[in-house]
């Protein structure tokens, strides 16, 4: 794909300008690391602090009385009841229970504003707008507003000399703060398993927010290439890759992002794509789900890779896998028979033709560090 | 003959004295792949020239090393197992990968000069 086919994020001159390494990614041309390295930008974010340009990603608006109530017929997550100035995981699923997107959902008050994957966000926005376009106004922001992550132990030294009041958020709080004269969409919550914040901010002004980021010395650029170690040791999930259309949250082990309300014993029960499905694998159990895995020798696992039993019998296959710098060892997570997955399993990862003995373990590899006040 | 000669697959060899050739990888080499965090070694065999015979794992991807002439591989950079990061910082010393015995040292000679190398590099940046 030819650079002139891509879209740039408003940043995408700071970035050349920073010296970054650029790739196509989900349409845009992104920096996939700065001359830092992968390695040193990913320990820096777990030590100070790393402000990501992830202005690819989709933020919708939807306004209305009845917006929290048409979007529970699209998820199955409690909107009805999400307090205002709070922030909740979602996603999108299908008539079969498979994930079309996983998103974040934040209710300013005023109205919902939802946060989408890059490569899912036209796609999602004709979803909306063909569902419960005739319940409630659907605004999209994709050219009016950037979006910047700030992760890290630091980002709230940082983030608060420029408005102490976010100091005082707890993880997956949402606030208007008025950064720099301009208001911005701030969320204490991330994709890293630290401490931070994601800040949506009109285009025009993103450029010099994100240059008065970068000035404090804690705070150092963060590409695509460190973004995806962070969130794998932290064991978050990656669209397409650790679920997609093909998985349920059942078989994805997102069933905690399933809220009591939405159960099939809750108080606003179904009423979402696939919900049927979704009931009945949460009762009668799945035949694979997605797991944690820890290789045993120093050799990544990567995406792709099958993994099998003590007999060799394929018994299932990695989603994302690669090293993780903090833990200094590589990890995974895979796709694995239902019955094979108790934590501390034995099974084997196939790399070039050689196994690759791997343990079942939990998530997150690292502790999750976020502020809970 | 320390003269470093090198390959279009971003590889160096320098022939020894003892008639051995080390190879490795340029700095080129290491800056596109990042950091280096894993490297399987060859085996101590004999191996075609263009055959596979190490694999680099950086953060982000698996590449190959390939056998640039035909030979037989006699030594490995053991250390490299434990601090596969010396590729980055010292590729063209301490870094290096392994060690063979050409079937035809000659040919060694018919490889790019560092001055033909450095001319691909300059082509491969206005690409």
């Amino acid at each position: 794909m030819s650079t002139e086919t891509l879209a740039k994020t408003p940043l995408h001159a700071l970035h050349l300008e920073l010296g970054a390494r650029m790739v196509p990614f989900a349409g845009y041309d992104m920096p996939v690391q700065y001359p830092l390295g992968v390695l040193k930008e990913h320990l820096h974010t777990r030590e100070q602090a790393g402000l990501f340009d992830v202005s690819h990603m989709g933020q919708i608006i939807l306004r209305g009385e009845n917006a929290a109530r048409a979007l529970e017929t699209l998820v199955p997550v409690d909107i009805v009841d999400l307090p205002a100035g709070m922030q909740r995981y979602a996603m999108f699923t299908d008539e079969n229970g498979g994930i079309l997107d996983d998103l974040m959902v934040a209710n300013t008050g005023e109205f919902l504003f939802l946060v989408v994957n890059a490569a899912c966000k036209e796609q999602d926005l004709a979803h909306l707008q063909k569902h419960i376009g005739n319940q409630c106004q659907i605004e999209s922001l994709f050219e009016s507003r950037a979006l910047l992550a700030l992760q890290g132990p630091k980002a709230v030294d940082v983030l608060s000399r420029l408005a102490p009041e976010v100091a005082k958020m707890t993880f997956m709080q949402f606030a208007r703060v008025t950064l720099q004269g301009v208001d911005c969409f701030v969320s204490r919550s991330g994709y890293t398993g630290e401490d931070g914040y994601e800040i949506s901010v009109p285009v025009e002004q993103a450029e010099r927010l994100a240059r008065t980021l970068l000035a404090e010395p804690e705070v150092q650029p963060i590409g695509l290439g460190a973004r995806d170690s962070l969130r794998l040791e932290a064991g978050l999930c990656l669209y397409g890759h650790d679920m997609s259309t093909a998985t349920t949250p059942i078989e994805a082990s997102l069933t905690w992002a399933i809220s009591k309300a939405r159960r099939a014993d809750g108080a606003r029960a179904g009423g979402f794509p696939g919900a049927e499905r979704i009931f009945a694998q949460q009762h009668d159990g799945v035949a694979s789900k997605r797991v944690g895995l820890l290789p045993q020798e120093r050799v990544p696992v990567r995406e792709g890779a099958e993994i099998v039993d003590a007999d060799g019998n394929v018994i299932g296959q990695v989603c994302s896998g690669g090293f993780g710098p903090t833990l200094g060892a590589p990890v995974a997570m895979g796709y694995v028979q239902a019955a094979k997955t108790a934590l501390d399993s034995d099974v084997w990862a196939l790399v070039r033709g050689k196994r690759v003995p791997m343990k079942v373990a939990k998530t997150p590899f690292v502790p999750q560090r976020y502020y809970r006040g | 003959m320390s003269e470093l000669r090198f390959t279009v697959d971003h590889e160096w060899l320098r022939l020894e004295a003892d008639g051995l050739v080390t190879v490795g990888i340029t700095p080129f080499a290491q800056d596109a792949l990042g950091d280096v965090v894993f490297v399987q070694l060859p085996e101590l065999r004999g191996y075609a020239a263009g055959e596979e015979v190490a694999v680099l794992e950086s953060v982000k991807a698996a590449s190959n090393i390939v056998m640039p002439l035909e030979g037989e591989v006699v030594e490995v950079n053991g250390e490299l197992e434990g601090s596969p990061e010396r590729v980055n910082e010292a590729p063209l010393t301490d870094g290096w990968f392994f060690r063979f015995r050409p079937v035809d040292a000659s040919a060694v000679a018919g490889l790019l000069d560092q001055e033909a190398y450095d001319r691909l590099l300059q082509a491969n940046a206005h690409a």
